[in-house]
């Protein structure tokens, strides 16, 4: 399998390769990691005249504690996300989506970015940004904006990315004390893309009840979902059984699956309450309340 | 479109210099142009790791990859992994042919490219870590076992 013809460039700093894609306009494609462009290409789903390589652009791959905020660099890759301590001690969730990813040889060339810039429902840190309450940090000839990450998500394989624009950072809230968060993904093998998938995210209060939580569903849709009904029906409720069943029933009417190989509509909906349920309870856990 | 881009990259020890139409896959460059057929190609879109390869020391599908984003790189194939004139069989082949970890051998290849870095960074490694580190070569042969044992022979020679 061969990709149609293509030019290719490969900047090596962020400003020639912004000016590369103001001058080749929707004619031009970011390549990151290229896990999901590449099998685009190739069966030519995907047709570029313009290939532009940001792999050269030094700076991009970080994952750090600053200002309040845990930054991570566009191009960091999956299989580094896994080896940081600060994501390992401090982040399980974020450890938790990236394990699931694919396998471990496509986790040594996908990053976080491109996860995220791919647009893709069925990606898996789509739904945990959304949990966590990310933005994403956008360059673009006119300089810098930051997108929340429940507005970036537009339409299948759609984003607020404009063409000459590049993702180079995602931002999260450093979570206050007494908060954990989980990733949950059901697939049927290795590799293969979530039939559902639930990440959560809490913060507990003081006297044990629910301050704050974030729920977003993985391949629940045409774009990633934020659970947000769910979300406001669980702040300030205790953490019992009963009412963590209610908010996997609220997520789940927030899910409109498709139909596929991976099951039908009805079953991928049940398995979005299931992993909801399942994914705040672990959530909670990791917050230090009650098992 | 399409023009071509001069490339030198290091297999194997040896430098290569060539031009090459973007497009052209790494696993395609190997293959072809270098003539280093061991490196195997089998789904051609990021699923059966028969063509995994080390760029730079990490394990990467070169069927995923196009030659010119390995250029300055260096890229160890399967042929590599021999010394002596390929009488010495790495640790890793030795105990692949000890414990009977292939039949067919197609798989075989990019398992071992898989594996090399992974009993790098984990010398002492339990089943449960090795599955996880295969997950991504398919074999239709063995049914995985004796790739098992043999990563841990491997491990503990």
């Amino acid at each position: 399998m061969i990709p149609a013809a293509f030019d290719y460039h490969a900047p090596e700093s962020l400003s020639d390769a912004l000016a590369l894609l103001d001058q080749h306009g929707e004619d031009a494609k970011v390549l990151a990691g290229g896990m999901s462009l590449l099998p685009m290409l190739k069966i030519r789903l995907a047709q570029v005249g313009h290939l532009v390589d940001i792999g050269r652009i030094p700076g991009l791959e970080y994952a750090k504690e600053e200002g309040g905020f845990l930054k991570i660099g566009a191009a960091t890759k999956e299989a580094a996300l896994e080896r940081s301590d600060l994501i390992r001690s401090k982040y399980p969730i974020l450890l938790d989506t990236a394990a699931v990813i694919a396998d471990p040889l496509v986790r040594n060339r996908a990053t976080v970015g491109g996860n995220l810039a791919h647009g893709d429902p069925a990606n898996d840190h789509p739904a945990t940004m959304l949990a966590l309450g990310a933005s994403v940090v956008v360059r673009g000839p006119k300089g810098e904006r930051a997108i929340p990450v429940d507005q970036f998500f537009r339409g299948l394989f759609t984003t607020a990315l404009a063409s000459n624009e590049i993702l180079t950072e995602i931002r999260i809230p450093v979570p206050p004390a007494r908060s954990g968060g989980a990733y949950l993904k059901l697939e049927r093998k290795v590799g293969d893309f979530a039939t559902a998938g639930a990440a959560a995210q809490v913060t507990l209060g003081a006297g044990g009840a629910i301050e704050k939580a974030g729920i977003g569903l993985t391949n629940a849709g045409p774009t990633p979902i934020k659970a947000v009904e769910a979300e406001k029906f669980l702040a300030g409720k205790r953490p019992d059984d009963q009412t963590l069943q209610e908010a996997g029933r609220l997520a789940a009417r927030a899910a409109s699956p498709s139909p596929d190989r991976r099951g039908a509509a009805d079953y991928k909906r049940e398995m979005a309450r299931v992993l909801t349920v399942r994914a705040l309870k672990a959530a909670i856990r990791r917050a230090g309340g009650p098992s | 479109m399409g023009s071509e881009i001069p490339i030198a990259v290091t297999v194997n020890g040896v430098r290569h210099q060539r031009s090459v139409e973007p497009r052209l896959l790494l696993s395609d460059f190997l293959r072809h142009d270098l003539q280093l057929t061991g490196t195997h190609v089998g789904c051609e879109h990021g699923v059966c790791g028969v063509c995994t390869v080390l760029l730079d020391g990490e394990a990467v599908r070169s069927c995923l990859m196009f030659a010119v984003q390995a250029d300055g790189g260096e890229i160890l194939t399967v042929e590599g992994l021999a010394t002596g004139n390929g009488d010495d069989l790495h640790p890793l082949q030795r105990a692949f042919r000890d414990a009977h970890a292939l039949q067919c051998g197609f798989c075989t290849p990019g398992l071992l490219m898989t594996l090399v870095p992974f009993l790098r960074e984990h010398p002492n490694p339990g089943d449960p870590e090795i599955r996880e580190a295969l997950s991504g070569n398919l074999c239709r042969c063995t049914g995985y076992q004796n790739i098992v044992e043999a990563v841990k022979a491997a491990a503990r020679p």
